[in-house]
């Protein structure tokens, strides 16, 4: 039963990293833009079908998936330009269906391009699972839990030790002193749509081994990471990769020891029961609302 | 008069199978545009006029159409009775979902209702002994109306065409009511709402309770026509659809969002013909109207048309100073 229990402890956080990078995404481009973006698991799918693309094209596997980290990047910046500029200052609302018509154009060209099946990619170094005390894992298991942290720590690092992050960070604080202080503002919600794509990209491209990819893929793996970053509290990009990890390890518990078909219900309630009990998530900071 | 508007258009609707009797589009297209302008129409009370999104508008939908199709065919209810039990269900969940909900805003009630029309669909999906599960539930008999079987695609148009007018008249009626006036102030500003002696949470409790019930009528008729419901009809894409409808028709107006259903089920017929496309061109049209027209086509539209005409007014105006002035 322990060795049960570690096992769905080691998958959760599997799924859970990815879904930390996804809700990463979603805090940087929310923090510079005040944009809940749909379209974040779209990147994910792009980056894992692009890099699936490149690979058949022959080229080899380290190139293929950065070429298209940059691919999806140069999409998340199009997406800025295109799409959410000319809607600025639009409500809520609006935002957030020009974000879903977004994710539904891009899974409309994924489909196009690569048509409608689910596509591998191999792993990056074999399939022969490694014994962990009594749980199994995948070597890709370790390169995705690798990559998390990496790309965690760059990210910490980047918004607070760089001037071009803190520079970023600013602009969520106040965008007009921002403004005053000289920050180029409009550049600034570019390179956090770009950043927050090209991390979708790279976590899609870490998982697509283990979950293959195709056009849809994208849509559960977009709402997970909102969800763990609403849990985290939605401005706060570590909470959001706390809230991803927490997401994922609940979801394998629930999946192993409760049914594996409910297991997206069961995120969904833990994220319904933070809402109603802790609105602002359970790692953010407490606002008082302004009337 | 208040109702012109809503006369003109149910005289066109009652028009149409005269006009073109046995046509694909009136009966088949007619009949999906007519559930879809019930469920905008209701969810446009919710988003325009309490200014709260819903994401998860689909499983009250669903309610309805599962609670009609499983007691209609494993219990042997009579239609009518499974319908108001489906609206009993939707209600009243609605009901308990409404406080802690509605009191979040913005991209937080977002994913509060997207996660709640989630859950709803996975039951759909995994509670295969009362739903059938992902194969959906058949054979659900034709509606019986205190004796009169409705039966035919003609008969099918018009209940439902009689179904989508009395939502209107309600909505129109609900606006212009002490709620509906609640509601618009509590958009504005729910503070001042508050200060002006309004019970904004029991205004926005009763209006989603009012919209999921539209839903779940909705749903009732949607089972009984097509006589077969799966979890498909239910999704989360759904209620993205629906949401569409009402923000392409324009929020807070009853013949926006109608207009909006209409429109998007045409369009989704039209699209049919380019299937490979249809993704690509659905998501670029969300975005370009969105982007071009935020208060959606009904409304802009209108607006852009009063704003020529009163230009032209002026216009004319200016003309018949100048004369008045050369003479």
């Amino acid at each position: 039963m322990l060795e049960q229990i570690f096992q769905f402890l080691v998958t959760g956080i599997t799924v859970g990293s990815i879904y930390a990078l996804v809700g990463l995404g979603f805090a940087l481009i929310y923090n510079a833009s005040d944009v809940v973006n749909f379209a974040q698991g779209e990147f994910v799918m792009l980056g894992a079908m692009s890099a699936i693309a490149l690979l058949a094209a022959g080229l080899p596997l380290p190139l293929a998936a950065i070429a298209a980290t940059l691919l999806t990047a140069l999409v998340g910046l199009l997406l800025e330009r295109f799409a959410i500029e000319p809607a600025k200052g639009a409500s809520v609302i609006t935002t957030i269906i020009i974000t879903i018509g977004a994710a539904i154009f891009l899974r409309g060209v994924a489909s196009l391009l690569w048509g409608k099946n689910s596509l591998p990619l191999p792993a990056f170094s074999g399939n022969e699972p490694i014994q962990l005390g009594g749980a199994t894992l995948l070597p890709q298991s370790l390169w995705v839990l690798g990559g998390t942290v990496v790309l965690v720590a760059l990210i910490h690092a980047f918004l607070n030790r760089t001037l071009l992050g803190k520079a970023l960070l600013a602009c969520s604080v106040n965008r007009a002193a921002a403004q005053l202080v000289g920050i180029n503002v409009q550049i600034m919600l570019r390179l956090a749509y770009g950043l927050s794509a090209g991390l979708g990209a790279v976590a899609g491209i870490l998982v697509a081994p283990i979950t293959f990819s195709s056009y849809e893929a994208g849509i559960m793996l977009g709402l997970k990471g909102f969800s763990a970053a609403i849990v985290g509290g939605i401005g706060n990009p570590m909470g959001a990769v706390a809230g991803g990890l927490l997401l994922g390890v609940l979801e394998a518990l629930g999946a192993g020891l409760v049914s594996s078909g409910y297991k997206d219900a069961i995120a969904f309630m833990f994220v319904l029961m933070v809402l109603f009990f802790e609105p602002t998530g359970l790692f953010g900071h407490k606002v008082a609302e302004r009337v | 008069m208040r109702l012109t508007g809503f006369f003109i258009f149910a005289a066109s609707v009652a028009l149409l199978p005269v006009l073109f009797p046995n046509n694909y589009f009136v009966t088949v297209v007619g009949i999906a545009a007519g559930l879809h302008v019930i469920l905008a129409v209701g969810l446009n009370l919710l988003m325009g006029y309490a200014g709260q999104i819903s994401l998860g508008h689909a499983a009250f939908f669903g309610m309805g159409a599962y609670a009609s199709a499983i007691l209609t065919t494993r219990f042997d209810w009579p239609g009518l009775l499974a319908m108001l039990a489906g609206l009993l269900v939707a209600g009243t969940i609605a009901w308990l979902l409404a406080r802690p909900i509605l009191r979040l805003r913005g991209h937080y009630l977002a994913m509060a209702t997207l996660g709640f029309g989630i859950i709803i669909h996975v039951i759909m999906v995994q509670a295969t002994h009362w739903t059938g599960g992902p194969d959906g539930l058949g054979e659900i008999p034709p509606l019986n109306l205190l004796g009169w079987t409705v039966d035919d695609d003609q008969q099918w148009y018009g209940v439902i065409a009689a179904a989508m007018l009395l939502s209107i008249w309600l909505s129109l009626n609900m606006i212009d009511s002490r709620i509906g006036r609640a509601l618009r102030a509590v958009r504005g500003s729910e503070f001042a709402a508050q200060m002006m002696g309004i019970d904004a949470t029991r205004a926005k409790t009763q209006i989603f309770v009012v919209s999921a019930l539209f839903a779940a009528f909705a749903g009732s008729l949607f089972a009984h026509q097509q006589a077969f419901v799966s979890p498909d009809s239910f999704s989360l894409i759904i209620s993205v659809e629906l949401v569409t409808m009402v923000v392409l028709g324009g929020m807070a107006s009853t013949f926006g969002a109608a207009c909006g259903a209409i429109a998007l089920t045409l369009l989704y017929e039209g699209l049919m013909v380019f299937e490979d496309y249809e993704m690509l061109i659905h998501g670029a049209l969300l975005m370009a109207v969105m982007i071009f027209l935020p208060q959606g086509l009904f409304v802009g539209l209108s607006q852009g048309i009063r704003r020529g005409w009163t230009l032209i007014a002026s216009r004319q105006d200016v003309q018949d100073a100048r004369k008045a002035i050369q003479s």
